[in-house]
This record gives structure tokens, sequence and C-alpha cells, in this order.
């Protein structure tokens, strides 16, 4: 009972420590993002990195969510008799909710994995000690620029992502002959600034947290390659479980906001 | 000038240095000897301020390196430049832009300066300036050593170079060409060095001082004569192997056709009987 009651506290110690350890990771970068040097060089590499490289993926999976959400949402709007709706289910589920989860799910896996095997790297090859040991900031350098380029790179993709799907909605909407005007209609009523709000606040809190998990792991991370590789798949999956638990609690905190 | 004084360093429940104290007058190379996990890599870490000590002072140039804040040791590690176990050279960097971080990263200088400055640290440390353009990937070990080698120096010409065992893993030639450019850079330029290397014959070519460490504590301190006369057992169990293989070496050298003691060669085409 003892040993067990201690295995307990141990394991309440660890995960605290390990809370304290990244937040004062996310500390220390805050600080480093308002003090010179500015990597302007490295930013501009990672928001290409970040941008244009994820963009493809970003189409795809946009394009086929938008669709396959359109389907399921014409056949039921069509079997009640109120497929006019289309347009103003597909902007409420997409804009607000679909859009930034699914975008920032493709960008998290894709970046999370890149960011961190490539920073882990460094560090099992004593790159970042030589960082420090040439006078930079490794957090300066390698996490700052990875931030404000996921900042500006997200949001972006986002708004590519929404408007992906929701012209694919149109595509299906023509399928289940309901015409171009009334589904144009539909989205016009509800692309409302508020609705936008709801969903374009969400990208730029998942792109702060993306890079800074990505990093973290990646400079904690011990054991080599194996190490590395065990630190890659925890920040994945740390960023898309963060993006599905934070996406509620923004939504809800967006909606008190709006007083809705 | 280096002084360590009673420095005590933990990690976690492991006490990795044990009131260690030793000093490195200017000029001086001091060699940190010692077995695998003896605490060697340690002192280096110590030194470039990576990790700060749980007890004790470590003075560079007068000033306590413990009781300084970042922005400050970031000061003072400019005027040291330091040689990683592996090289550990940015690999997404070419040669020039490693040797030349530095300069670009910290003085006010223009492309071609750099490059012209970072031509001549390459010849420097021997090695063709053609591979100025070239990835770290893309050479031998014992290159990629004396790219950082040049690196080190070029990070505004240090006064004192930290080398962490920067002949392990090379070749006996590479090897020897590193060596003989950590006395150049002694002789030639008056740079302090700290060298940590489990190799004795590395130890006894290029120090003036040596220390060495046993799980932590200094168990020798002195010339490198002095370490080769020591009665102390660890010691003489630690050069055990060394003295083996020179013996060995000798006799096989001795035994050669040519050699000292070689048995006299048949006359050609003679009638042994």
């Amino acid at each position: 009972m003892e040993a067990a009651l201690q295995l307990v506290v141990d394991k309440v110690r660890h995960i605290l420590e390990t809370v304290q350890d990244a937040a004062l990771f996310a500390a220390r970068a805050f600080r480093a993002t308002f003090r010179p040097p500015f990597y302007a060089h490295e930013t501009l590499e990672q928001i290409h990195f970040a941008g244009i490289g994820s963009l493809f993926i970003v189409v795809i999976s946009s394009a086929v969510a938008g669709q396959a959400l359109a389907i399921q949402l014409a056949r039921e709007l069509s079997n009640t008799g109120t497929k006019t709706e289309l347009g103003h289910f597909m902007v409420i589920s997409v804009v607000r909710a679909l859009g930034p989860v699914l975008v920032g799910m493709v960008v998290a896996s894709r970046m999370s994995a890149g960011i961190t095997a490539e920073i882990g790297a460094m560090r099992s090859s004593d790159q970042l000690d030589a960082l420090v040991a040439f006078g930079t900031d490794p957090v300066k350098r390698l996490v700052v620029p990875r931030i404000i380029a996921l900042l500006i790179a997200l949001p972006c993709l986002t708004i590519v992502g929404d408007a992906l799907a929701v012209i694919g909605g149109g595509f299906v909407g023509l399928a289940y002959k309901l015409p171009i005007e009334s589904y144009y209609h539909g989205v016009e009523k509800y692309l409302t600034p508020s609705n936008m709000m709801v969903g374009m606040i969400k990208p730029f809190f998942f792109a702060v947290m993306i890079a800074l998990i990505a990093c973290w792991k990646g400079f904690t991370s011990e054991g080599g390659a194996k190490g590395v590789g065990v630190s890659t798949t925890q920040s994945v999956v740390l960023s898309s479980v963060g993006i599905l638990v934070s996406d509620g609690i923004l939504t809800k905190f967006v909606f008190r906001l709006l007083n809705w | 000038m280096i002084v360590f004084r009673n420095v005590d360093y933990w990690i976690g429940e492991n006490h990795i240095l044990k009131d260690v104290s030793f000093s490195v007058p200017k000029g001086q190379t001091k060699v940190i000897l010692g077995p695998s996990g003896s605490g060697k890599s340690t002192i280096l870490r110590l030194l470039i301020g990576l990790v700060k000590p749980d007890s004790g002072a470590i003075f560079v140039d007068g000033e306590d390196i413990t009781q300084v804040d970042e922005d400050r040791m970031q000061l003072i590690r400019r005027r040291m430049g330091m040689v990683f176990q592996q090289g550990a050279l940015f690999d997404s960097m070419t040669v020039g832009e490693n040797v030349g971080y530095s300069l670009l990263e910290h003085a006010d200088h223009t492309e071609e300066q750099v490059e012209e400055a970072v031509r001549s640290y390459l010849r420097l440390v021997g090695l063709d300036d053609f591979l100025i353009d070239r990835m770290p990937d893309q050479l031998s070990g014992g290159m990629q050593r004396r790219v950082a080698i040049a690196r080190a120096l070029a990070a505004q010409d240090p006064d004192l170079i930290l080398y962490d065992e920067p002949t392990t893993g090379l070749d006996p030639q590479s090897a020897e060409r590193i060596i003989d450019l950590v006395l150049r850079l002694r002789d030639e330029h008056g740079k302090t060095a700290v060298l940590v290397t489990h190799d004795i014959s590395d130890a006894l070519e290029v120090a003036n001082r040596i220390t060495v460490l046993d799980q932590g504590s200094v168990v020798f301190e002195g010339a490198p004569a002095e370490l080769v006369a020591s009665r102390n057992p660890f010691i003489r169990e630690f050069l055990a192997p060394f003295r083996k293989a020179m013996a060995v070496a000798l006799r096989k050298l001795d035994t050669a056709p040519g050699g000292e003691h070689a048995p006299p060669t048949p006359p050609m085409g003679g009638n042994a009987l």
C-alpha cells in the first residue's frame, strides 16, 4: 500500500516537474522574443518551411474533408427539405470548428516532427552546446523564429483551408441540385466577423503551442537517436492532443467573450 | 589564467566532481587526463558556463564565472573557443558558415571580410580553402575536427581554447595532425588551452601540466615527467596499458628486419650445409 502511494506521489511529482519545466521554457522563449538580436533570415526560412512546405497537404486535406462534410450535411438536409441551409451549416462547421482544428492537426503533425527531430539531433550531437559556447542563445536562434513563423503561417493556411472546404461544399451542393447562388447566399449570410473570430483566434494559439511543444521536446530529448525518436513521437502526440483539448476550451472562451 | 578552486558538482545523486582544484597559467596547456566517466568533460562544461558548480569557484582572468549572470557569461565566452568531442559542427551550414559563425554573429564584418578570414583559418589548420562550400558530412572525421578547431579560433581569436577529446576516434595520422596543431597554437600563437583526453600519449606530448581525475577527484597534478615517474598505484595502473603498448612496439621495432636486435639475415644464395 505504502509502495503504491509512493509510486503515485512520484508520478505526480514527475508530472508537476515536467509542467514546471515546460512553463519555464515557454517563459524563456517569450522573453527572448522581444530582445535583440532578431534572426530575420532564420525566421523567413521557417516561414517558408511552415507555410509553403505545408500548403500542399493543407490543400488536399481541407478539400477532401470539406467535401466529405458537405456530403454528410447535404444528404441529411435534403432528407429534411432544408438543403438551402447547406452554406449556413458549412460556414459554421468549417470556419468555426473543423477548419482550424484540421489545419492545426495537419501542420502540427508535419512541423512538430520536423522541429523536434532537428533540434533533438542538434542536442545529441552537442550543436546546442556549441551555439551557447559561441555566444548564441539557442532559444533565441531556434525557438523564436519557429514561433513567429508558425504565428504567420498557420492563420494563413487556416484561411486557405477554410476557403477550400467551403468552396468544395458548393460543388457538393451542385451535385444535390442546390443552386450555387443559394449556397453562396448562405455562406455570405453566416460568414460574419463573430464567426470568423471564433475560428481565427484558434490558429494563433495553436501556432504558439505547436512551436513550443516541438522545440521543448527537442531541447529536452536524451539518449541519442532512440531518444530523438521518442521525443518526436511525444511531440506529435502532445501537439495533436493539445489542439483537440484547447479547441474546446478556446471555443468556450470565445463564446463567453462574445456573450453567446 | 584559469583557476578551479574546490569545485563540487552533482548530477542528481551522483557526485561528478569532488573538491577539484587546479590552475592554468597563461600560454600553457593543461591536460585533464582520466578514464571514461571520471568527470573530465564536465570540467570543460563548467568552464564554458554550460553548467554551474554546486560549490567552489572558477576564475577566468580573475573573474569568478560562477557568480556572473548569463549576459556577462556570453561576453566571457567570446574570449574562449571550444572544440567539442565530435566536432559539433552545425550540420545545416557549410564549412565556411561554420568557421565564420562567430564573425557573422557577433562582429560587424562584411561577407568578403568573413570569407577571407575563414580561408585563412582553414589554411592555418592545414585544410584547403576550397572546402569552404562543402557540408560537414562531406568531410572525414579528422577534417571535421580541424574545421571545429578553425571555428574555435575564428571566434574572435580567443585567448583560451578548450579541447574535448580532440583525437578520439581518429586514425593515427589525423590524430597527429591535430596534436601538432594544438602544439603550434600554444607555441606560435601563445594560446592557453585546457585539453581533456584519456589518451596518455597525447597528454604527454602536449601538456605543460597534467591533472589526473579518478571518479571526480584529483589524484595527480604535475608535469608529464612527474606523471611517468609517479608511484601512485592508480597512476601506475592507469599508465600500465600505455607502458605495455610502448614496450611491445619497441620490441617489434627492434626485432623487425633492420632493427637493433634483428637476427642476422642469411647470406643470399649461400649453402647452409
